[in-house]
């Protein structure tokens, strides 16, 4: 269903690291799972409009009025590391 | 007053109105109960200095809710006080603002009480994924107390809380109040403000109360609802709620579905069903079977949009703004050693299941298809309440299961949604009550309705509940 290259490459795409144990536990986990979500494939869903909103909302409009946002100490007041009054972060290229 | 955790909200909100009741002394009551709590309920409690703040003279008195104290699940922000929705990614966060939702209560003369421990990031249906630990059962300790809102279910079913918040996604506060024997409203969607809510799965979230009875969830939901400028998928509820009076439910038409015949369902859980149904004939309602064709495919539609919308919503853990850090001498390795260390087995299982259905290739297939489905599903409750009034079912196929007896199989786990997964996927609300025990152990009965039919629903449950006479005082012992 779900190999072990497919778990390696979706870990990837979603920044998560995964021990070799849990490499092989999610690909015998996820295969058990997509194989009971495979159910709604054998769905006629021709002509079907897809669902974005469950409540018919016309667009939600507000008035256009500049109001305080965030005192910067106060954003980065959870911040694990902090440089130059902004989040730091290490390196993308080192 | 002797008594004060007999009261329920309502009761102890009128006697604090009369002046029979100090506020200081009802919010301190539950504190030390919330402080003392040994089912890790509670995550967080407030201080003493909490109690002097809500004494006489504080916001309680003249209020409508009369400073009854309110837990308040820890996925909601709430300002300099831990809100780390069950996880370890956010432990020890101190939002800088509070939900929409916890501020309307608290000026409603609802003050925080205590933050409620979760499954994380609501993702669980039996509060065994929090970080901080399993919630017990108030009725049975050996046994799970559902989830994901399982620690406010179980606070306010050992009234260590007397009403309290949670969320719902796919039954988050319906089955854990099934499974604690007590009352759960999940709203129509839109109706209360999702701001200041940690997101799970944003089309499908909602907050909602979970109480004693069916008057203290009609009390406490009147003052969640509401338009929020911070929330654009809110809607302004269209008309009052109201206290449910019904005693009778001459003319209702209730609508079980059906495919529900007994097959997955425990049978003591179906023998209450059946009973309730019959109080429902006995108080003048009518049932009848009713096709909800597409019903089968919604706990599978459901495990593809949650964890979609999931993976998306958590994107933002990162370790740069808040939480857990891990450090390394590349931006790359900290993001994937972060979310690594920081969530938890279930949360990683959706998030990849998630990114997976989301992926080039797979969209169509997935999300897209789920899409349709949700339509079809929305369409048969459309169908459906053409013909009856109300849809009925068992809240959750069993009672509350052992510690550990699921944790193995996150399939198995997620069966337990079948029944709670429909509503929420059409955006139409639905409540469980208790309806009796089945092996010594609280089984809840739902009531679902067309999109902002929850004083209907509250009347219905109320006239059920007055008939069931359900006692819920043993899991207060």
């Amino acid at each position: 269903m779900i190999d072990r290259e497919q778990v390696l490459h979706v870990a990837r795409l979603a920044r998560l690291e995964l021990s070799e144990d849990e490499v092989s536990r999610m690909t015998g986990e996820l295969s058990a799972i997509l194989e009971h979500i495979e159910k709604i494939s054998a769905l006629d869903l021709d002509g079907v409009p897809p669902t974005t909103h469950v409540v018919d909302v016309p667009n939600a409009l507000r008035p256009d009025v500049p109001r305080p946002c965030l005192p910067r100490e106060v954003a980065l007041a959870n911040a694990p590391a902090v440089d130059d009054d902004g989040f730091s972060v290490p390196s993308p290229t080192a | 007053m002797s008594d004060i955790v007999a009261l329920t909200a309502a009761q102890a909100a009128a006697a604090v109105g009369k002046g029979d009741l100090d506020p200081g002394e009802l919010f301190e009551a539950y504190r030390a109960r919330a402080a003392a709590d040994d089912l890790n309920a509670f995550v967080w409690v407030a201080g003493e200095d909490a109690t002097r703040a809500n004494g006489a003279g504080g916001a309680g008195g003249a209020s409508p809710l009369g400073g009854v104290p309110l837990g308040v699940k820890d996925l909601f922000c709430t300002e300099g006080v831990p809100s780390q929705a069950g996880s370890k990614i956010l432990e020890d966060y101190r939002p800088p603002y509070t939900a929409t939702v916890v501020r309307k209560l608290a000026e409603a003369g609802a003050p925080l009480l205590g933050k409620t421990n979760q499954d994380e990031f609501a993702m669980g249906s039996s509060n065994e994924n929090s970080a901080f630990g399993p919630v017990l059962n108030p009725w049975d300790r050996g046994r799970v107390p559902g989830g994901s809102s399982g620690g406010s279910a179980a606070a306010v079913a050992a009234g260590t809380a007397p009403w309290a918040i949670g969320t719902d996604t796919g039954g988050s506060i319906r089955q854990p109040a099934a499974l604690c024997g007590i009352v759960g409203l999940k709203p129509t969607y839109g109706s209360c403000s999702r701001f200041g809510m940690i997101a799970f799965a944003s089309s499908l979230d909602q907050a909602g109360p979970l109480t004693r009875d069916v008057t203290d969830a009609a009390l406490l939901f009147g003052h969640m609802v509401g338009r929020d400028d911070r929330d654009a998928t809110s809607i302004q509820f269209p008309e009052e709620v109201r206290r449910p009076t019904a005693q009778r439910l001459d003319g209702i038409r209730l609508g079980v579905p059906d495919d529900l015949t007994g097959e997955g369902v425990e049978p003591g859980v179906m023998a209450r069903f059946e009973a309730t149904l019959q109080i429902a004939r006995d108080l003048g309602a009518t049932v009848e079977r009713v096709p909800l064709p597409h019903a089968d495919y919604g706990l599978s539609a459901y495990y593809v949009l949650a964890p979609a919308e999931a993976s998306s919503n958590l994107a933002r853990f990162d370790g740069v703004r808040y939480g857990l850090r891990r450090d390394a001498d590349d931006l790359l390795t900290m993001y994937t050693k972060t979310r690594h260390d920081g969530f938890g087995p279930e949360v990683r299982r959706r998030i990849l299941i998630g990114t997976y259905a989301l992926s080039s290739g797979y969209y169509d297939a997935y999300y897209g298809r789920a899409q349709r489905v949700r339509t079809k599903i929305a369409d048969d409750f459309r169908s459906a309440f053409e013909r009856v009034d109300l849809i009925v079912t068992p809240t959750s196929p069993g009672v509350a299961f052992e510690l550990g007896a699921k944790t193995a199989d996150p399939l198995a786990m997620y069966l337990n949604d079948y029944f709670t997964v429909p509503m929420p996927l059409a955006g139409i609300p639905a409540i469980s009550i208790p309806c009796g025990l089945s092996e010594d152990l609280p089984v809840g009965f739902q009531l679902a309705g067309p999109a902002f039919s929850e004083n209907r629903i509250l009347d219905a449950a109320y006239a059920l509940e007055q008939a069931i006479g359900f006692d819920n005082s043993p899991a207060r012992a």
